[in-house]
C-alpha cells in the first residue's frame, strides 16, 4: 500500500514536473518574441529633412521623419513628424509633435506664435514652453545637427512626462 | 417519424448521452420568481455570440496590415455586399455589449447577487467585463483611421504614467517606439485571438458557476443571506417550487435578446456603422482624437481633473475600481440582499450612473478642446467696426484668440465666451488679461506690440 502511494506520488510529480519544463521550453521563445519590442528595440537614427536655406529664422514648420526602421507593410505610418524652428544661422530646435499631457498632435499657429493641443487645449511657447493648460512639462524635444549644410533630426519614440 | 429514424436519434442519444447529461442542466430548477431583471447576462452573452459572428464575417475581407487596413474597411463599408450592416452590427454590438454587461453587474451588484455561495460568479464576472473593454478599446484601432491611431497614442501615454515599468508598457502595448505598422497586428492578434479566447473560457467557467450554484432567487428585504444555512435553504426553495429553467424562465431572455438584437440591426442599418475619419497618418496632426463614446467619460475625466493630480487619477483610479470589484463579495459576504435594505449600494449605483452620464455628455461637447478650424467672425460682428477695431477683429482671428474664445457663435469653448465682454470687462482690466494671461490663458505680452493690443481692446469694448 505504501509502495502505491509513493508510486502515485512519484507519478504527479513526474507529470507536473515534465509539464512545468515542457511549458517552459514552449513559453520562453513566445514570450520572447512577443517581448521583441522591448529586448531589441530599434536604434534612432538621423534623418536627413531638407537643406539649411530651406527655412527661414523664426519659422517653425512641419517636417516629417522616417522610422528607425519601418516595417515594409507599414503605410503612412512608417512617417512620424516634428515642429523644426530654425533659432540662428545654424541653429534649429526641433519639437515632438505630441503634447506632454496625453501625445495628442499639437498644432503650431503661425501668428499667435504658439502650439496649441486639440484635446484638452494645451498651449506652448514657440520654444515649447508650457503657456497654459495641462501640459506638466515643456515639449519634447529631438536632437538636431547640420551636416554640409543639411538640417537632420534624430528620431525619438513617445515619451512620457 | 419513421422507426429508423428514431433509432438513429436514439443512437445518437445514447452515445452523445445528451438528455441524461445535457438535458437535466438546460432543465435545471430555477426559482419560480425570477423576473425581467433576470434577463440582462444572458443578453450579453447573446451579443458576445453576435460579436464573434460578425467579427468573424468581416475577418474575411479586412487585412490587418497598415497600408491595407483602412481600405479593406473602406471596401467593407462601401463596396462590399450588405458590408456596411454586417460591419453596423459589430459596431453597436459592440455598444449593446458594453451597456449590458455593466446594467447585468448593476443589476447583479443591487441585488446582491454576489453574495454567498456566488463569489466566484462575481469575480468570473469582473474578468469578463474587463476582457469586454479590452474588446473595445482593441476594436477601435483596427479601423485605423486618425481617430483610432490618436486614441491608442493617448492609451500608450497613459500606460507610460505607470512609475518605473511605464516606459515598457508603453513599448510592449504599441510593440515599439511608436505607433506603427508593428501596433495594428498586435491588436488585431490581441483583438481576435487572446481577448476572445480568454472570453470564451470565462464565459464557460462563469456559466458553469451559474448552473452550479443555481441563479439567485429575486431579493426579500428582512431574509439576508446567512452563510451556514443558505445552500440546504436554496435547496428546499427549488425543491418546493422551482421552475425548469427551459423553457420556463428562459422566454423571458429570448424575447429580450430578440428586442436588443432588432434595435443593433435597426441601428447598424441608420445611421450605420460609425463613418471612418481620415486615414491614420502621424504626418496629419490636424486630429481630433476623441475614443469611442464608452470611453469618453473617462477621457473627460481626463481633461477635468486638476493636473496636479492627473498620474495619481490615471493609474490610482482603474487600479481602484479593479480593487473595488474583487473586493465587493469578500466585503458583502453575507447579509441584506435586497436594495431596500442597502442604501449605500443603492446610492453608489446611482451616482455612478449620473457620474458617467454627465462626463459621456462632457465629453461629447469637449469645452475645454480648442477649434483648431474655427469658422471665421460672423458678417454681423465685423461689418460695423471701424478700421481699429476691425483690425483688432483680425488679430482676434488670426492670433489664436478665436481658437478658445467664442464670439457670436463663432470660435472655440476652451475660454470664455467673449461675445459681451465689453460690458463685463473695463478697457485695463481687458488690457491686462491680454498681456498677462490667466490661469490656461498664455500671456500675449511678448507676441503682440502695444498698438496691436489696443487694436483687439477697441475690438473687444464693441461686445457689449
Amino acid at each position: 500500500m505504501n509502495e502505491r502511494l509513493s508510486r502515485r506520488k512519484l507519478l504527479n510529480i513526474g507529470i507536473f514536473g515534465f509539464g512545468t519544463i515542457a511549458g517552459t521550453v514552449v513559453g520562453i521563445p513566445i514570450i520572447s518574441y512577443l517581448l521583441s519590442p522591448l529586448l531589441n528595440p530599434a536604434k534612432n537614427a538621423w534623418r536627413d529633412v531638407g537643406a539649411i536655406d530651406d527655412f527661414k529664422v523664426g519659422d517653425t514648420v512641419e517636417v516629417t521623419l522616417e522610422e528607425p526602421s519601418p516595417l515594409p507593410w507599414a503605410g503612412a505610418t512608417a512617417q512620424t513628424s516634428a515642429w523644426l524652428r530654425r533659432t540662428g544661422d545654424r541653429d534649429f530646435t526641433a519639437f515632438a509633435v505630441n503634447c506632454t499631457h496625453l501625445g495628442c498632435p499639437v498644432n503650431w499657429l503661425q501668428e499667435a506664435e504658439l502650439f496649441l493641443c486639440p484635446c484638452h487645449g494645451g498651449i506652448y511657447d514657440a520654444n515649447g514652453d508650457v503657456a497654459g493648460g495641462p501640459p506638466p512639462r515643456a515639449l519634447w524635444q529631438h536632437q538636431t545637427r547640420v551636416v554640409n549644410g543639411r538640417v537632420q533630426v534624430l528620431t525619438r519614440g513617445l515619451q512620457v512626462a | 417519424m419513421g422507426s429508423s429514424a428514431k433509432r438513429a436519434l436514439q443512437w445518437l442519444d445514447d452515445r452523445s448521452g445528451f438528455s441524461t447529461n445535457v438535458l437535466p442542466i438546460v432543465r435545471h430548477p430555477v426559482p419560480s420568481n425570477v423576473n425581467w431583471w433576470y434577463v440582462f447576462g444572458s443578453a450579453t452573452l447573446v451579443a458576445f455570440i453576435v460579436q464573434v459572428i460578425t467579427g468573424v464575417a468581416l475577418a474575411f475581407t479586412y487585412v490587418p496590415a497598415a497600408d491595407n487596413a483602412y481600405e479593406t474597411l473602406q471596401f467593407i463599408s462601401h463596396q462590399a455586399t450588405l458590408g456596411s450592416i454586417v460591419r453596423g452590427i459589430h459596431y453597436w454590438g459592440a455598444s449593446a455589449m458594453v451597456v449590458l454587461v455593466i446594467i447585468h453587474m448593476a443589476r447583479i451588484f443591487l441585488m446582491g447577487s454576489y453574495k454567498y455561495p456566488r463569489e466566484l460568479n462575481w469575480l468570473t464576472g469582473v474578468g469578463l467585463l474587463f476582457l469586454t473593454l479590452g474588446m473595445a478599446f482593441t476594436g477601435q484601432l483596427l479601423r485605423w483611421d486618425q481617430d483610432a491611431y490618436w486614441a491608442v497614442v493617448v492609451g500608450a501615454e497613459q500606460a507610460g504614467r505607470v512609475p518605473i515599468i511605464g516606459t515598457y508598457l508603453t513599448q510592449i502595448l504599441v510593440a515599439g517606439q511608436t505607433v506603427g505598422g508593428a501596433t495594428l497586428t498586435r491588436f488585431y492578434a490581441t483583438h481576435v485571438f487572446l481577448i476572445p479566447a480568454l472570453m470564451f473560457g470565462l464565459i464557460g467557467l462563469h456559466l458553469y458557476l451559474v448552473v452550479r450554484h443555481g441563479i439567485s432567487e429575486p431579493p426579500v428585504a428582512g431574509r439576508p443571506v446567512d452563510p451556514a444555512s443558505y445552500k440546504a435553504w436554496y435547496q428546499r426553495l427549488l425543491e418546493r417550487d422551482g421552475i425548469p429553467f427551459w423553457p420556463d424562465a428562459i422566454w423571458r431572455d429570448v424575447v429580450f435578446a430578440m428586442v436588443i438584437g432588432a434595435v443593433v440591426v435597426v441601428l447598424a442599418m441608420v445611421p450605420g456603422p460609425k463613418e471612418l475619419a481620415g486615414r491614420a497618418d502621424p504626418t496629419i496632426l490636424k486630429a481630433y482624437p476623441r475614443p469611442d463614446w464608452y470611453f469618453l467619460w473617462y477621457f473627460a475625466v481626463l481633461a477635468l481633473i486638476p493636473p496636479r493630480i492627473e498620474t495619481w487619477i490615471i493609474i490610482g483610479f482603474p487600479a481602484a475600481v479593479v480593487v473595488g470589484l474583487l473586493a465587493i463579495p469578500f466585503v458583502g459576504r453575507s447579509g441584506e440582499r435586497s436594495p431596500r435594505r442597502r442604501p449605500w449600494a443603492v446610492g453608489l449605483i446611482a451616482v455612478s450612473f449620473v457620474a458617467v452620464g454627465v462626463l459621456t455628455y462632457e465629453g461629447f461637447q469637449a469645452p475645454w478642446s480648442p477649434d483648431l478650424s474655427p469658422a471665421p467672425l460672423p458678417a454681423a460682428v465685423t461689418q460695423p467696426l471701424n478700421a481699429e477695431q476691425s483690425q483688432g477683429a483680425n488679430i482676434f482671428e488670426n492670433h489664436g484668440c478665436i481658437n478658445c474664445h467664442t464670439i457670436a457663435g463663432s470660435g472655440g469653448r476652451r475660454g470664455p465666451d467673449l461675445s459681451a465682454v465689453g460690458g463685463r470687462l473695463t478697457k485695463e482690466q481687458l488690457t491686462w488679461r491680454i498681456l498677462n494671461g490667466g490661469k490656461n490663458m498664455p500671456a500675449f505680452n511678448d507676441k503682440l506690440d502695444p498698438k496691436e493690443v489696443e487694436q483687439i481692446v477697441a475690438f473687444l469694448q464693441t461686445r457689449d
